[in-house]
């Protein structure tokens, strides 16, 4: 066992002293190794699917982030489609690089490979956040939106709402929006629709999910609630401890 | 007479009290305590007339003259209401003389109020003044303070002025008069007792009794300025400051309740500073320079609230002058300023949308083409929409120079080693565009929080946050293009923030500061990539302003490592010391800054900029032992060798080998002629590189060193000596430079440093060690001592005394090391270590 701690780098109280012993084991996990680099060649079509020398296990016990599975894959981008629909595709695809998703420590970040690489030498445990925190897993593998992944919903949102001056503030407390602060929305907006937030200034505030319809929203009541609030920039202030 | 120039003086406060409002001001000491300073400012009175008092108490006397001469000729009220701009002045002067006290004691109050306090008897309670106000004199006080500022005359007193519309004419015709009689109640009021009182108290210094009443004495202390003044020639009063205060300062003050002490104190201050200002002149005989410093000192303690140490640091840092403006300026909050967030909008879009919403911004100097400062704000400022929506990064204007000084270009890694709120680190993504990689570590967890939560709002996409210790940098990942260290420090630049600074840092806490700083800058060169094409730099800063936290680190940098500074591309801030003390500092360190609040309005900062030109690591880490930086090598020479090696991070036996090399040479150079010192002085370390560098300065250097500095350098030993056997404890097999550093204690010299390791006795090693200690010690540090009395040099010397039985074999044996190639095990992790980080 020394042997091996000894290879990869890890330290061991004594010096090595078993040299014949050592030799041998040497050889049979560079035999191992071998094969797991043939292995991992073939895993490597797609680069996001692959995994980097920090993931592999064999190599790095220890690591935490990996990519995701197919099913967190799936959960997670139905989550994000409900804001940007077809437009996920845009962030999968960028022509200025490859970006991938890691599950860290139970959230998923949305990193560039370049930012990957040099994050592949920090171990798990001191790796704090890395690219763009997307949101987290629950503890029943469903997937929960931060606020941190505004900064990707907005530029692609689908469905927008903005929200008059004065009920900003009511928003950014964690406060639906109701339809006497609705300052605009995108027609044909349905119901329960991912949407996100503006202020008249159009600065992104959050987002959440359409209560009534575009059409509904006009017959309505004013103290009605038209958008959920899912999450808004408040919580930068109010839950920065949560949002890694 | 007396009750005559009373009247005057009432009568003159009001208009003086304009007047003279200005240069009062800045005298004003806490304002909120204005009421209870009169007392102390007739006690002042009496002790310390200022220089311009002097002027005004020759104008009372006058005044009181002409006042008494108008009263007795002319009680004509018509007069003064015509020429209202006439009177004022008689009045004024005197009062201005007398009253100068009693107004500085009041300060915040508006002339109107003064008017009539002093038309009250100069009694200070509100109820006096009520009083005054129902006597019907009122009304004249209410003229007064019309005709001294008509805005003050609006608020309370307007119900007065009505009455004063019927009484005018009446009001002043019966102004003497009422003025003498008041007098004499208050006299009859107050009566002999505390006349007698304060008399005493002015002879025998004895305590003031607590009960005694604060209105009376304000009243009968008003009364004591007009004798006080004329009585004692000014020069006496002067001297008897000193003395005085030094025997009954604590009893008497303590009792007089603080507000006295203040003010009092501040007087002296000034007085002490103006003394020693032009010393020769205005000294008093027979006192020394050092016992006016050591009451100045002790009154600036106990002004500010200051700790003896750190005021003491100060005093050592700033000439006297400069000294009370900063810590006048640690009382006052720099402004507030904020960072535009380049990355999502632009500053005169922000600038626009804060001012929409009540904020009154300016642009922050030339020198930022980001920052904003805020004058006021009718919002929360960290709270408004654009602030969440990541427009904006509260920041000190401070703390933008580092960033700046660094120069981040696009698509470089940089390293922020100690990170935390992280507004550098968006400053730094937002210079690079949110491009390249940022690596933004902070070893305290809690803190990162809060980073994450900033670069996410920020919008910065290309950082990686990490919570290692700083320290264990170069292991983790290295080949930065840039790093910026905002090392931890003692926090004394930023006492306006904190002010627990103030008291709760000793010489320990400093130097425990500075090294972990050396640890930290050490590492933090380490990480950066020499070879790098765009970049190679490093900037070093902390919120400190001692020299053991900036200057001093930064020499020891640039004695242990191939780095050099450089211009850190601000045109403002001042020159760091290349001498400070004892200390003498290569003169390169002229081109760090340092910036103060005093004189530059952000809080206290020191930023220093690094090139570092070489990857390799001079005359491997001879540790962290604060004695070797008293005589460290001028690297000169090394560089000279070392330089033209490139990069050479896949060859390091090569390297290794030059550096042993390099080393033979020097002790070559250097045995013949300063064996003798060396083995004199105890130095084991440095001293072999003395040559290389001008004599000179290196002997003073040392020497220096070794008299005025011998806590720093013990200490740092205490504290790096455990560190290293626990290190080498974790990571025998790995050649670290705790490794390189133990052994070469008990080897025999160090140009056999590499060859120890490769050679048998490797795994014996640390047995050895721990023989040789014991034994070495006992003996070692005794004669040591007996020696030389300076401590510091204690381990060194014994360090010197194990090698010395050994010495004579270095030069055998050290060829055969250079030749042979370093072990393979030191190969294989090095090699490692490098493949790890290229690898990535």
């Amino acid at each position: 066992m020394g042997c091996a701690s000894c290879l990869y780098g890890f330290s061991s109280d004594r010096p090595v002293l078993q040299a014949a012993s050592c030799r041998r084991r040497n050889k049979w996990i560079a035999a191992r190794e071998a094969g797991f680099r043939i292995a991992r060649k073939q895993l490597a079509a797609d680069f996001r699917f692959r995994r980097l020398r920090h993931e592999d296990p064999v190599v790095q016990p220890s690591g935490k982030m990996r990519p995701l599975t197919e099913e967190e894959t799936r959960v997670m981008f139905e989550k994000v489609a409900k804001y940007i629909g077809e437009n996920l595709q845009l962030l999968v695809d960028r022509p200025d690089g490859t970006y991938c998703f890691r599950l860290h420590n139970d959230r998923v970040y949305y990193v560039s490979e370049k930012i990957l690489k040099l994050a592949a030498n920090i171990s798990g445990d001191k790796l704090v956040s890395l690219g763009t925190c997307f949101g987290k897993f629950t503890k029943t593998h469903k997937f929960r939106l931060h606020v941190t992944a505004l900064d990707y919903l907005a530029p692609y949102a689908k469905y927008k709402v903005w929200i008059k001056p004065g009920a900003e503030q009511s928003f950014l407390y964690g406060n639906h929006v109701l339809k006497s602060g609705l300052g605009r929305i995108t027609e044909n907006t349905s119901q329960y629709q991912g949407v996100v937030v503006y202020s008249m200034a159009d600065i992104p505030l959050g987002f959440g999910v359409a209560a009534k319809s575009t059409q509904d929203c006009r017959k309505v009541d004013p103290m009605a609630i038209v958008v959920f609030h899912q999450a808004d920039i408040g919580e930068y202030v109010r839950h920065e401890e949560t949002l890694t | 007479m007396s009750t005559l120039c009373a009247c005057a003086e009432r009568f003159g406060g009001v208009t003086m009290g304009r007047k003279l409002d200005p240069t009062k001001k800045e005298r004003r000491g806490p304002g909120r305590k204005a009421r209870k300073q009169k007392g102390a400012e007739t006690e002042l009175a009496r002790f310390l007339p200022a220089a311009g008092d002097e002027g005004s108490k020759r104008l009372s006397s006058r005044a009181r003259k002409r006042a008494a001469k108008r009263r007795l000729v002319s009680a004509e009220a018509s007069e003064r209401n015509k020429s209202p701009g006439a009177k004022p002045l008689p009045g004024k002067l005197p009062k201005g003389a007398v009253r100068t006290p009693g107004k500085k004691a009041a300060p915040a109050l508006l002339n109107t109020t003064q008017g009539k306090k002093r038309r009250a008897s100069a009694l200070s309670s509100e109820e006096e003044e009520e009083d005054s106000e129902e006597d019907g004199l009122v009304n004249q006080c209410d003229l007064w303070g019309s005709e001294d500022s008509d805005a003050d005359m609006i608020d309370d007193y307007g119900a007065d002025s009505s009455a004063e519309d019927q009484d005018e004419d009446e009001g002043e015709e019966l102004l003497p008069i009422e003025k003498a009689a008041r007098k004499q109640k208050a006299q009859e009021a107050a009566s002999g007792v505390q006349w007698s009182e304060e008399e005493t108290e002015e002879e025998d210094e004895s305590p003031k009794s607590g009960g005694k009443d604060e209105e009376v004495d304000g009243g009968l202390q008003i009364n004591m300025e007009e004798e006080s003044f004329v009585l004692p020639p000014v020069g006496e009063v002067e001297n008897d400051i000193l003395p005085e205060q030094r025997g009954v300062k604590g009893r008497r003050y303590g009792m007089a309740g603080p507000s006295r002490t203040w003010d009092r104190v501040h007087k002296r201050i000034q007085h002490i500073v103006g003394v020693l200002r032009d010393f020769g002149a205005q000294r008093e005989e027979g006192r020394s320079r050092a016992e006016y410093l050591n009451r100045l000192q002790k009154d600036l303690a106990t002004y500010y609230s200051y700790g003896d140490f750190l005021l003491g640091k100060l005093t050592d840092l700033f000439p006297l002058s400069e000294l009370v403006e900063f810590l006048e300026a640690n009382e006052v909050p720099r402004p507030i300023t904020l960072r535009t967030n380049t990355l999502k909008t632009r500053r005169r879009d922000l600038a626009q949308a804060l001012i929409n919403r009540g904020v009154n911004l300016d642009p922050l100097g030339k020198w930022s083409k980001t920052g904003l400062v805020v004058y006021d704000s009718s919002v929360p400022i960290g709270a408004t929409p654009e602030y969440l929506a990541g427009h904006y990064m509260l920041q000190g204007a401070s703390s933008m120079l580092p960033v700046m000084a660094l120069a981040p270009q696009e698509h470089e890694r940089i390293l922020d080693m100690c990170c935390a709120p992280g507004g550098k680190t968006s400053y730094i993504a937002q210079l690079m565009k949110n491009t390249g990689v940022i690596l933004a570590n902070d070893a305290n967890a809690e803190r990162l929080k809060s980073v994450v939560g900033n670069l996410h709002r920020l919008g910065v996409t290309n950082a990686i946050i990490s919570h290692y210790d700083g320290r264990q940098f170069p292991k983790v990942v290295g080949g930065f293009d840039r790093v910026l260290l905002d090392a931890p420090c003692s926090g004394t630049g930023i006492i306006s923030k904190d002010p627990a600074v103030k008291t709760n840092k000793d010489e320990k806490d400093i130097l425990r500061c500075a090294h972990l700083q050396k640890e930290l800058l050490l590492s933090a060169i380490d990480s950066v990539n020499a070879a790098s094409r765009t970049g190679g730099y490093l900037v070093y800063c902390t919120c400190s302003i001692m020299v053991e936290e900036n200057e001093w680190v930064v020499d020891y940098a640039l004695k242990k490592r191939n780095v050099r500074l450089v211009s850190t591309g601000l045109d403002f801030g001042q020159e760091g010391f290349t001498r400070f003390r004892e200390r003498r500092f290569h003169p390169t360190l002229r081109s760090t800054r340092r910036f103060y609040p005093h004189t530059h309005n952000m809080d206290g900062f020191f930023i220093a900029k690094f090139k570092k030109f070489s990857n390799s690591i001079p005359q491997s880490q001879t540790g962290d032992s604060a004695a070797s930086a008293a005589s460290n090598p001028d690297l000169s020479d090394l560089k000279g060798q070392a330089t033209p090696k490139p990069e050479s991070s896949g060859q390091p036996a090569q390297k290794a080998r030059v550096a042993v090399k390099t080393k033979q040479q020097l002790k070559k150079q250097l045995h013949p002629k300063k064996a003798s010192f060396q083995k004199q002085k105890g130095f084991s370390t440095g001293t072999d590189s003395e040559l290389s560098s001008v004599p000179s300065v290196t002997k003073t250097q040392t020497s220096s060193k070794l008299q005025n500095s011998p806590r720093p350098a013990e200490k740092a030993k205490v504290i790096s000596q455990p560190k290293v056997t626990g290190k080498r404890k974790q990571q025998p097999p790995k050649q670290s430079s705790k490794m390189g550093e133990s052994l070469r204690q008990n080897g025999p010299s160090k140009g056999t440093d590499t060859a120890v390791p490769a050679g048998p006795p490797h795994p014996k090693t640390p047995k050895l060690k721990h023989r040789a200690q014991p034994l070495g010690r006992t003996p070692g540090s005794q004669k040591v001592k007996q020696q030389l009395p300076e401590q510091p040099i204690k381990q060194a010397a014994f360090q010197k005394q194990n090698g010395t039985p050994n010495g004579p074999k270095t030069p055998t044996e050290s060829p055969n090391s250079s030749n042979r190639p370093p072990p393979a095990k030191r190969r294989k992790s090095q090699s490692r270590g490098n493949s790890e980080s290229l690898l990535s």
